[in-house]
């Protein structure tokens, strides 16, 4: 199921002007705050009327001001997992979580064990959400929103509230969701570390404008996305098994661009991973180096080269068919006389694909 | 019991006793409407709602029983609709001083349930409506679970107003025993006749006490539901 949004909406200082499909898997609505995301995913929950638009659930029509559709929210069946949680406090964490269960139609949908193990919310049950850490909160918002069995599920920022140790604490849950739970989610951020990890298809917005959107895989590694989406965070996904665990501390994967070794990654050998290279700490070179530190040199070859109006450049490359993305000086891409089709070594010290990047699933 | 209190004595308690207990009873529904609307809902009219619900805490409370007496009284409009179709008399039986202790304790129930209203977060019901509820469910499992505290609060203050009522119900039904004599008309009496001062301090013991009993009980209330929202 697909979700389709085209919206139009006014506001003091911005025009809100979107049009973007949710194919399933998750897709990030990425971009500064006060872009607009957040208004995007309340008026796909129908907690704000748009002045023009058209929401449209697989064959459901959520929305449409032409033929004057406007489903109320309790009736759109959207999982909205807030930032702030918004749990009733009034409520055991078990009442919270079966709450949407008496209004979703009968017939199969997730069962309450399921989510409980998925989320790993067992020991939770019975406490009340006045005694909850914030990632604990995050876990049974997210297990509540699961549990009204939705259409689609919205996620405005729900890690925003939270620590790095929170974070990488409930990134696995949402990877797990995101591979084990068939549903399209529509998933706000502005991290790009969390969109790597977890988008499969994202969403530019800037300035209520929609600037790029596509699969995640072919943006990140898209030299002409990248300044939209930050230099500094520019890098392409990878995809990785892991082969081995080897004695001396580091993991072994394999990839398509040829083997690589990272320090140690807690998963089992055959485990698909996704890693996310930073373009900045990928190195060129023209020969295999020889006498070099670094443990991964990958043979590539340069598809596309952008020079940016300062000093750096952005290279695509093509590594046994994955893309990778190199940021490096114009000066080097000039010295090395880089251009489409030139055969590369990219060099990758293995410390620097930080553990927040390695993510599971596909 | 009654051996310490003269059977004039008790039924003038056990009256004002009914008569605030219906009076809060049948005034809480509109309590809770009143104070909804007024919290959340923008209307036309909405200040005109406001200064007449807050009407009889401001007014003489002559002139509010004065009112309720042209408006219910045998010949008031209401009345004569009220006895007609219904069957309902106002007019010098206990219902009046019901009807009296209702709209003098009104504003203050309505001002305690429209304090919580306006504390509870409205994004909470808007996260309800997300999972499903439909409005009235989301009142009824979220809203009101959670201005618990107010309603108590606002239950027990316009009971402690309405035990207390005097100038409103001595115009509107007179002072009757038996009828419309409640526990303050009854201790005005008292102290109307020589010798009845030992009758009246009596009586104002047992005012005392259930006022008091009435703050110790909202107290453990509101402390027993504060604790279940707030987690152990």
């Amino acid at each position: 199921m697909t979700l389709s949004v085209t919206l139009r909406h006014r506001f003091a200082g911005l025009t809100l002007d979107v049009a973007f499909q949710a194919p399933p898997g998750v897709t990030a609505l990425f971009g500064r705050s006060g872009a607009g995301k957040t208004t995007v995913v309340n008026a796909v929950a129908g907690l704000l009327r748009p002045e023009a638009g058209r929401i449209v659930a697989g064959d459901v029509v959520l929305l449409d001001t032409a033929a004057r559709i406007n489903l109320p929210p309790h009736r759109r069946r959207v999982g909205y997992v807030f930032q702030d949680a918004r749990l009733f406090p009034h409520l055991t964490v078990g009442q919270n979580l079966l709450y949407g269960r008496w209004f979703a139609p009968r017939g199969p949908g997730p069962a309450l064990e399921r989510i409980v193990d998925l989320l790993g919310l067992g020991a939770l049950l019975s406490r009340q959400p006045g005694a909850l850490s914030g990632g604990e909160r995050s876990r049974v918002a997210l297990g509540r929103a699961i549990l009204s069995n939705p259409r689609i599920l919205l996620m405005d920022e729900p890690l925003a509230a939270l620590d790095e140790a929170r974070k990488a604490e409930i990134l696995p849950y949402l990877e797990r969701l995101r591979d084990e739970v068939a549903l399209p989610i529509l998933y706000v951020s502005h991290s790009m570390a969390e969109v790597a990890r977890l988008a499969t298809t994202l969403v530019l917005i800037e300035a209520g404008q929609v600037t790029a959107a596509g699969p995640a895989a072919t943006l990140l590694a898209d030299p002409a996305a990248a300044p939209a989406l930050g230099l500094r965070e520019a890098g392409a996904i990878l995809t990785a098994r892991v082969a081995a665990q080897e004695p001396d501390g580091l993991t072994r994967l394999e990839t398509a661009a040829g083997p690589l070794w990272l320090p140690r990654v807690a998963a089992a050998p055959g485990t698909t991973l996704r890693l996310r290279i930073l373009a900045q700490d990928v190195m060129l070179a023209t020969t295999r180096p020889e006498g070099i530190s670094a443990l991964n040199i990958l043979p590539a070859v340069v598809q596309e080269l952008r020079l940016g109006d300062g000093p750096g450049a952005l290279v695509q490359l093509d590594a046994g068919g994955e893309r990778i993305l190199a940021r490096i000086t114009r000066r080097s891409a000039a010295a090395l006389n880089l251009a489409p089709g030139s055969p590369v070594f990219a060099v990758l010290k293995a410390v620097s694909v930080a553990q927040e990047n390695v993510g599971s699933g596909a | 019991m009654t051996d310490w209190l003269s059977p004039e004595e008790w039924r003038a308690v056990a009256l004002s006793l009914r008569v605030s207990f219906w009076a809060v009873l049948a005034s809480l529904p509109f309590g809770i409407f009143v104070a909804y609307a007024l919290a959340r809902w923008r209307f036309p009219g909405k200040q005109v709602l406001n200064g007449l619900v807050h009407l009889p805490l401001i007014l003489p409370p002559v002139v509010t029983g004065y009112l309720l007496l042209l408006t219910f009284g045998r010949r008031g409009w209401a009345g004569q609709v009220l006895d007609e179709w219904f069957g309902i008399v106002f007019a010098f039986r206990w219902t009046g001083a019901a009807l009296a202790a209702a709209v003098m304790a009104f504003p203050l129930m309505v001002r305690a349930i429209r304090l919580a209203i306006e504390a509870v977060d409205p994004r909470l019901e808007e996260a309800a409506g997300t999972l499903g509820a439909p409005r009235l469910w989301v009142l009824a499992t979220v809203t009101l679970p959670l201005i618990l505290p107010g309603i108590i609060a606002g239950v027990i203050l316009a009971f402690a107003k309405a035990m207390g009522e005097f100038g409103a119900t001595i115009t509107f039904v007179s002072n009757i025993p038996g009828q419309t004599q409640t526990l303050p008309s009854a201790i005005y009496s008292f102290m109307q006749v020589p010798g009845g001062e030992a009758q009246a301090a009596r009586l104002v013991a047992v005012a005392i006490a259930i006022a008091m009993a009435a703050l110790l009980l909202s107290e453990w209330i509101s402390r027993a539901v504060a604790r279940r929202i707030a987690g152990p």
